[in-house]
């Protein structure tokens, strides 16, 4: 029997009785990070790094939580577990998972850039890696944070000499702590959705440090965004809570924004390929530098990099999941945000 | 090249017309002459002949990033545009502030045409490697056609307008007819003297936008012509200096593809400029467009083919007679000196586009409702005392379509779209019943929202049975209602018809896959309305 099976609820360790990231509820989930489809509510009790668990809170509720460090080892029934940097978000982590010698890593969404923020990537040997592939194409090639930024930065700029205020679709958890790291570099105020407004707070009180920014909020004068930054979730480009920062300029900032088409069908103004997730050659780099002998392909582009994987001689497979829809959530969360706006 | 792709990321990205403006108003500030007589080439549709093909350059391109070829196709069907695929896949390059202007590849381009395989793709690597993300994209999409990047050439006009400061309509006419970018000047291109000297020039044509409102608010019926709107080709006639030219809206010149037209010019006076349609027709009865479409392009007509599908023009504009321009004067004036002149020609491939008797809407109204039978698509309303005008616009012409034909059917193929919709499954086939089993019988690719498209995507990704390449194969369950102009006889589809600019109505969640029409309704229709 291997050390982890894929089942309908999740990846499932049966020596050591725990899932990694569960679909559905379980007694012991262990979490690689805290975007919604990684991290479902109604298990008896998770497992994550100490940055994840004010995340967890956040968007899970009270629950029963045990937070371990990064490389510290904990013995979950015999199976030796310890969590590592996996560089995607905020205390995201792989999960390493050793039994009598046979070591297991799943990635969970990661990226081979450091970012600043997330902990730098850390390849971790292993037997076996699960890896994700959402941008498992080789089209998909990033270009470095800092040229990004600059772009990001020149756009904002130019918005403000245009008289327009410049409107960023980010994640809430992730995304858009990462735009918050070259912001405020333009000098100019920063507003934020309240959905990023409370993963802001909840990160802020846990005593991780980053940038301060004002809430858009009803009461808040339509002259003193003019020109200035406004950070949403995404989806809110196309609801009409938009609509009190005319005239504004769009700029989504995601890996899908690679592909011109994309930006076109989102109606943005600009698009900037800022992912957390590792690019082609950051996928191929990751799975070569844990020296494992199988892997296993999850969310995204699995048939694709799997059969890649197998032509030059890595044995690969591919496994499907529940992972890879984090925009739903948000939906929500706009929603949400529309009615409170519209009754206050 | 820099300062295009630039400028062609700002058109492809803006979704407001001032913006595009702006965009193309400071390119032509800013660019050398050059360059610019280039643009206005390329943005109105002439671009150098293709010197390399997609194979070529995907091979190329291989080459150098070294992927295999199904991951290449993949990326393709992601992408959903080669020329992007192609820039997104190479390895970065040497030099990226080493680009020539855009008129150094263009004319290079031109001048490879004829060397070897060797050379070309020497040109060609040589420029990948010299160039940005951005310019390699805009550089493949040059020599791959297909240059759609959301700016019309009325937008490209207008900016040409602002900046060098003459009316748009005298531009329009200006850049329109026979010139070739290599060989003219900004100056020359744009100045008075061009006009007399290529003889050619057709003038720009007048379109009209579709009539949404009730037809009592045009007013007095008497004020206004009515005529059927044919489904041919819009095309000019233009005699001047004893020689004949036709061209069609598209700006080709049609002269030498209809030998029915090559005698016209003896029949015609001199100094003469006719707008109308180029249309089969038997009797002064249209043909089908689907005949039309077997006569474009070819070049050997066989005795058959004239006799069976002979090329007229129904002409219904006088534009210009004995070498003045007539577009100020009235369509009255206009249409009574036409009408003398046609029936003066007592040529077989000229007729008169009739004008409709009518006294009141509501006698229009119910002659519109004949107009299938016509072999027509409609009625034109034009205003009786209204000039001829340059491009779109709205007030004086109008056209007013009949309701398109319907009929429901399940989708059974699900391919990814290009452009805007790379990635999404936005093209389909669809099916009608036939027994047990289902007929495909058209494709279409418009007509739904993108919040639509979203979920019938969605449906596709979850619902595949098969894949052939990027096709897949969908499970029959959801029903749509496809509208269509017309319809005929075809011995290509399995279903034995084809339909006229087919499109997806809307998408009837109310109706399940036992409620679809079957093929034996599409023959009913094809028995009323496919002669």
């Amino acid at each position: 029997m291997p050390l982890i099976e894929f089942t309908d609820k999740g990846l499932y360790c049966r020596t050591g009785q725990f899932y990694i990231d569960p679909w559905k509820p379980v007694d012991k989930a262990i979490i690689t990070h805290a975007h919604s489809d990684h991290a479902r509510p109604g298990s008896k009790s998770y497992l994550c790094h100490t940055q994840c668990e004010p995340l967890l809170r956040l968007r899970l509720g009270d629950n029963r939580y045990q937070t371990v460090e990064w490389e510290e080892s904990v013995l979950i029934n015999g199976v030796a577990v310890s969590l590592h940097p996996a560089g995607h978000m905020i205390g995201s982590s792989q999960v390493r998972v050793e039994c009598n010698g046979e070591v297991w890593v799943i990635s969970g969404d990661y990226k081979i850039e450091d970012d600043g923020l997330s902990g730098k990537f850390e390849p971790v040997r292993c037997n076996t890696f699960v890896t994700e592939s959402t941008f498992g194409l080789p089209v998909y090639n990033w270009k470095p944070q800092h040229e990004i930024f600059q772009n990001i930065k020149d756009w904002v700029c130019k918005n403000k000499e245009a008289g327009k205020t410049s409107v960023f679709i980010a994640y809430s958890l992730g995304k858009a702590q990462r735009l918050l790291q070259c912001l405020p570099e333009t000098g100019l105020p920063i507003f934020v959705h309240g959905a990023i407004w409370n993963a802001h707070e909840a990160i802020t009180r846990s005593g991780f440090p980053l940038p301060a920014v004002n809430r858009v909020s009803y009461d808040t004068p339509k002259e003193s965004y003019l020109g200035n930054i406004v950070i949403a979730p995404s989806g809110a480009e196309a609801s009409p809570w938009i609509k009190k920062f005319v005239p504004y300029a769009v700029g989504i900032c995601s890996g899908w924004m690679q592909v011109r088409g994309n930006v076109r069908r989102r109606n943005a103004d600009a698009g900037f390929a800022l992912s957390d997730h590792a690019d082609w050659k950051g996928l191929l780099q990751a799975i070569k530098e844990t020296g494992a002998q199988k892997v296993f392909v999850t969310h995204g582009f699995q048939s694709v990099l799997a059969r890649y994987l197998n032509e030059t001689g890595i044995e690969a497979a591919e496994v499907k999941t529940e992972f890879g829809n984090e925009i739903e959530e948000n939906s929500e969360a706009i929603a949400k945000e529309q009615e409170q706006t519209n009754n206050q | 090249m820099r300062l295009f792709a630039d400028l062609v990321s700002t058109l492809g990205t803006s979704t407001k017309t001032n913006e595009k403006l702006q965009a193309l108003s400071d390119y032509f500030a800013t660019s050398n002459d050059k360059d610019k007589v280039w643009v206005i080439a390329i943005f109105s549709g002439r671009r150098p002949k293709r010197v390399v093909n997609s194979t070529q350059l995907w091979t190329w391109c291989n080459e150098l990033a070294k992927l295999p070829d199904w991951l290449f196709e993949e990326s393709y069907h992601v992408v959903g545009d080669l020329a992007e695929t192609i820039a997104l896949l190479l390895p970065e390059a040497a030099n990226t502030n080493a680009s020539f202007p855009l008129h150094h590849y263009l004319e290079t381009l031109i001048s490879i045409e004829k060397e070897n395989e060797m050379v070309r793709k020497n040109f060609i690597l040589d420029s990948w490697n010299s160039m940005t993300q951005t310019e390699r994209f805009v550089f493949n999409k040059l020599i791959t056609g297909n240059f759609r990047i959301g700016v019309s050439q009325k937008t490209m006009v207008n900016a040409l307008s602002k900046t060098v400061q003459l009316d748009a309509s005298v531009i329009a006419h200006r850049i329109s007819g026979n010139w070739d970018p290599a060989a003219t000047s900004f100056e020359s291109l744009l100045s008075e003297h061009a006009v007399s000297a290529d003889y050619s020039k057709p003038y720009p044509f007048y379109l009209a936008y579709a009539l949404e409102e009730d037809v009592h608010s045009l007013g007095a019926p008497d004020e206004w012509q009515a005529e059927w709107k044919w489904d041919g080709i819009r095309g000019q006639i233009i005699k001047r200096n004893d020689e004949l030219f036709v061209w069609s809206r598209g700006e080709e010149l049609m002269t030498e593809k209809f030998p029915e037209y090559h005698n016209l010019k003896d029949h015609l006076p001199d100094g003469l400029v006719l707008d109308g349609e180029i249309i089969p027709s038997q009797g002064g009865r249209p043909l089908p467009f689907s005949l039309l479409q077997t006569r474009i392009g070819r070049k050997n007509i066989t005795k058959k083919q004239l006799q069976e599908t002979p090329i007229t023009f129904f002409a219904y504009d006088l534009l210009e007679y004995e070498g003045n321009d007539m577009r100020e004067k009235s369509l009255a004036d206009r249409r009574e000196l036409l009408e003398n002149i046609v029936n003066e020609a007592k040529h077989p491939a000229l007729l008169l586009s009739p004008v409709i008797t009518f006294s009141t809407w509501e006698e229009l109204t119910a002659l519109r409702e004949k107009s299938r039978e016509m072999g027509s698509e409609g009625i034109m309303l034009k205003r009786k005392n209204s000039a001829y005008q340059v491009g779109r616009k709205r007030g004086d012409w109008w056209k007013w379509k009949i309701d398109p034909l319907v009929i429901d059917a399940v989708m059974i193929y699900a391919q990814k779209g290009h452009g805007r919709r790379s990635n999404l499954y936005t093209d389909y086939t669809f099916a009608v019943r036939d027994g047990e089993n289902l007929v495909s019988f058209a494709k279409a690719y418009s007509g739904l929202t993108d919040k639509e498209f979203a979920q019938v995507d969605q449906f596709v990704k979850r619902n595949s049975l098969e894949k052939f390449g990027p096709v897949r194969t969908v499970k029959p369950e959801l029903v749509f209602e496809i509208a269509f102009e017309g319809i005929a006889a075809s011995n290509r589809h399995k279903s034995g018809v084809a339909l006229r600019f087919p499109r997806i109505n809307r998408w009837r969640q109310d109706k399940t896959v036992a409620e679809i029409n079957t093929l034996e309704d599409l023959k009913k229709m094809l028995e009323i309305y496919g002669k």
